[in-house]
């Protein structure tokens, strides 16, 4: 199949990168989200994928962790390698194993947050950890309400989801995915969901996670933090990656005339 | 005529072979005792009485055996002697040729006519062609509905109790009633707005009904009662009941007059008279307490155990519905569809009735699959109800948002987990409102078990209503008892939904005090 050509990694010399994702494809039914898209990430990096609505910024991270399953391609986390040609007809269970070993170093971060409506923000956190690693109940509870105090919602452990403002539950759903102790964390339009006054309160978690080393794909709306906080910035169009930048350049001197265009309403 | 059919059924008995064994030292007899004075009937102090219950303890007496009642609804009676619940049928029971085909029958026990009852002051009647063109009420399945049928013109209603009718020629619905004469007498005579009209009408003959094929017990019974009729002692009887007629008289070769006052007869019109003061009949309900307080319990274990069973089967057949692979889905779909779409009082009296002639009709009966009447019961109630059950339940599945199972799988859970401790216990919650007016809903057509032969707070009302005559006074009762039953539930579920409630309960707020808890669905984003 003939693929484009399009820039895919970075361009200093690095070793060999956390995350890497080679040629990936994906449509539904028949309409093609993703066509050859191919993105290497650092360990400590922080990315932000922005992009016209209908891109496929969503769909390429809902396929890191498996929750769309690639047509076509490679993806590589922490040593979690998976070929996906052909997947969605292998056999069930070898699909659950893979996806499961995925997700192993995969957090993920929701725009409509996601949180279970039916348990505490504790218990949001402390469920993953007791259902699928084993965790004892102790040990869970502690760990989660040091994530909790590290989000800034120590105080706040028993209230339930709808007790608590987006921005509070936003940080919830943070620490949630942290309690899996993942490798990358996948943010998908984490403050789209959020009143202007309650972003910033998220966009801090990220950035202190940022600076203890976490490796974060942030996709999002929000050009001030990709500017401000990511260590560059890739942009898409219509299934494929058009541009990666340094987050200055990229808003400064974008190369790409899509990228210009789609800049000038921020700029 | 009943002496040709008494020696058709003679000679049969003589051909067949006796099959079975030793006799047992009990002799079990059905009847249907609701609203069926003066055959076999509770009287007002709740005791088994009639004229046939002491026939047929005169009988087993004789026999040498002990008479153990065993009570069922009149349309059960003969399937249940097919199921061996019983050894003999004494209810009144017509003999005719279609019936012989089913049954064996004894000698005729009883003899009598067709008796008209019209409005007092209607002109009298004297044949039944002048009935045509006037509504004319009957019990089912029996000799008159018959004789009615065949006269041009008349319109047969036909009723399950016999009082009602009555009750509708009194207060003008209908023209009269034909029904038999014992019947007649006991709840038209005493009534001062209706009277007997027109000349006997047939001829009906009783005879005890036994499972086809024990010509032993036919030949036996035969013996017993041809010695209850030659000592006198049948005549003894029926003159205290007030129904030895010269019709009677005459099959069985006996004097016409009476041998004893008709003692029985008059208790009957005492005890039942409708004007009785509201401080008799206070005292009539309250010597029903142990009847009630029995059906209310038995009410309210065939509920729960049904409801137990419906959230059951109901659950595996929305899980099937909405996540199994497509043949589950199809059976569960199938299932759902052909249990709602068909009456329950037909499940009901397929699976007590029915199944047991299953393996009958496969040519195999060891396969018949003879149930409890209780146990038929609460399959009936539970598979029904299992079929809304699962569409609640699916409803409640699929109204949870995609995003929570999306978050489950995320951290890793497996689709099973994710289903366990995510989306199931907030579609419980989702569901507990419509659940609990199933619940409602199923404690209410409990009532129709009574079709399988349980007393349950709707048999208890029947027969209260039918031994008092007063519909009334027990109708509010017993309504009240059902209120008093569900209520509690509805609370319950009302607690339980609010504990539930977290996503809309403010911080600090303890459960049990939530302003609108009652709006379901997703709570809206803040």
């Amino acid at each position: 199949m003939f693929q484009k050509m399009y820039p895919t990694t970075r361009m200093e010399n690095s070793s060999e990168p956390l995350l890497s994702v080679h040629g990936l494809h994906k449509s539904f039914d028949d309409n093609p989200i993703l066509k050859g898209v191919s993105l290497d990430v650092e360990k400590g990096d922080l990315v932000s994928i922005i992009g016209p609505s209908g891109c496929g910024k969503s769909t390429f991270l809902r396929c890191m962790n498996f929750l769309e399953i690639p047509d076509a391609g490679k993806i590589s986390i922490a040593g979690v390698e998976i070929d996906c040609q052909g997947l969605e007809d292998a056999p069930p269970r070898d699909l659950k194993e893979k996806a499961h070993k995925l997700r192993q170093q995969v957090g993920m971060v929701f725009q409509q947050f996601n949180l279970f409506p039916h348990k505490t923000i504790l218990e949001n956190v402390m469920l993953a950890p007791m259902v699928v690693r084993g965790v004892p109940r102790e040990d869970a509870e502690k760990n989660g309400l040091r994530l909790l105090e590290k989000v800034g919602l120590g105080a706040l452990a028993d209230r339930y989801p709808a007790q608590m403002s987006g921005g509070q539950q936003q940080r919830a759903g943070i620490a949630r995915a942290l309690a899996m102790n993942p490798q990358v964390m996948l943010y998908d339009e984490p403050t789209s969901a959020l009143d202007p006054e309650l972003v910033d309160e998220v966009l801090k978690v990220m950035k202190d996670l940022d600076n203890e080393g976490m490796t974060q794909i942030v996709v999002t709306h929000e050009m001030r933090f990709a500017r401000d906080a990511s260590d560059y910035i890739v942009f898409m169009e219509k299934g494929h990656i058009v541009e990666i930048s340094d987050e200055d350049e990229i808003f400064q001197n974008p190369k790409d005339e899509r990228t210009r265009q789609f800049l000038k309403r921020f700029i | 005529m009943l002496r040709l059919l008494a020696s058709i059924l003679l000679c049969t008995a003589a051909l067949a072979v006796a099959q079975e064994s030793a006799p047992q030292p009990v002799l079990r007899w059905a009847a249907d005792p609701d609203s069926n004075a003066p055959y076999t009937f509770y009287d007002s102090s709740n005791k088994l009485t009639g004229f046939e219950y002491e026939i047929i303890n005169a009988i087993a007496k004789r026999m040498g055996r002990k008479a153990e009642f065993v009570q069922n609804d009149w349309d059960g009676l003969i399937p249940g002697l097919g199921r061996g619940m019983y050894d003999v049928v004494i209810c009144g029971i017509e003999i005719t040729p279609d019936k012989a085909g089913e049954v064996l029958f004894s000698n005729p026990y009883y003899v009598t006519f067709e008796q008209l009852v019209d409005r007092k002051g209607t002109p009298p009647i004297t044949s039944l062609d002048q009935l045509s063109g006037k509504q004319i009420g009957t019990l089912d399945q029996t000799a008159a509905l018959a004789m009615l049928e065949k006269t041009p013109g008349v319109e047969a209603k036909t009723y399950d109790e016999e009082i009602n009718a009555y009750q509708d020629t009194a207060n003008g619905r209908l023209f009269g009633v034909l029904l038999d004469y014992p019947i007649a007498k006991y709840y038209a005579a005493p009534n001062p707005n209706l009277q007997f009209s027109g000349p006997p009408f047939g001829q009906i003959v009783y005879g005890i009904a036994i499972k086809k094929g024990n010509t032993q017990l036919q030949q036996e019974l035969n013996a017993a009662l041809q010695q209850v009729i030659e000592s006198g002692e049948m005549r003894d009887i029926l003159s205290r009941w007030g129904l030895w007629t010269p019709t009677v008289a005459g099959a069985f070769g006996q004097p016409e007059e009476p041998s004893l006052p008709d003692t029985s007869y008059k208790a009957f019109v005492a005890s039942h008279s409708e004007h009785a003061s509201l401080s008799t009949k206070i005292q009539q309900y309250w010597n029903y307490w142990p009847l009630l307080l029995n059906a209310a319990i038995l009410t309210i274990e065939i509920s729960l155990v049904g409801m137990a069973l419906a959230i059951a089967v109901g659950f595996t057949l929305a899980l099937m519905r909405v996540f199994g692979p497509w043949p589950l889905r199809w059976l569960a779909t199938l299932y759902i569809e052909i249990v709602r779409g068909t009456p329950l009082l037909i499940q009901l009296l397929f699976i007590f009735y029915g199944l047991s002639q299953l393996g009958t009709v496969l040519g195999h009966p060891e396969l018949n699959i003879k149930l409890s009447p209780f146990i038929a019961g609460v399959l009936g109630l539970g598979l029904n109800y299992a079929a809304y059950e699962a569409e609640n339940y699916r409803a409640g599945l699929l109204a949870i948002p995609k995003g929570q199972m999306e978050a489950a799988r995320a951290l890793g859970m497996t689709h099973f987990q994710g289903l366990r401790f995510v989306v199931i216990p907030q579609s419980f919650r989702l569901v507990l409102p419509p659940v609990t007016n199933d619940f409602i809903s199923l404690l209410k057509d409990s009532s129709l078990v009574s079709m399988v032969t349980l007393v349950e707070l709707t048999g208890a009302y029947q027969r209260i209503a039918t031994q008092t005559f007063d519909f009334f006074g027990p109708g509010i009762l017993v309504a009240i008892i059902y209120l008093l039953i569900g209520l509690p539930f509805v609370r319950l579920a009302r607690y339980t939904e609010q504990t539930l409630a977290v996503d809309q309960r403010r911080p600090g707020q303890k459960p049990g005090i939530v302003p609108g808890f009652i709006k379901i669905g997703k709570a809206s984003p803040r």
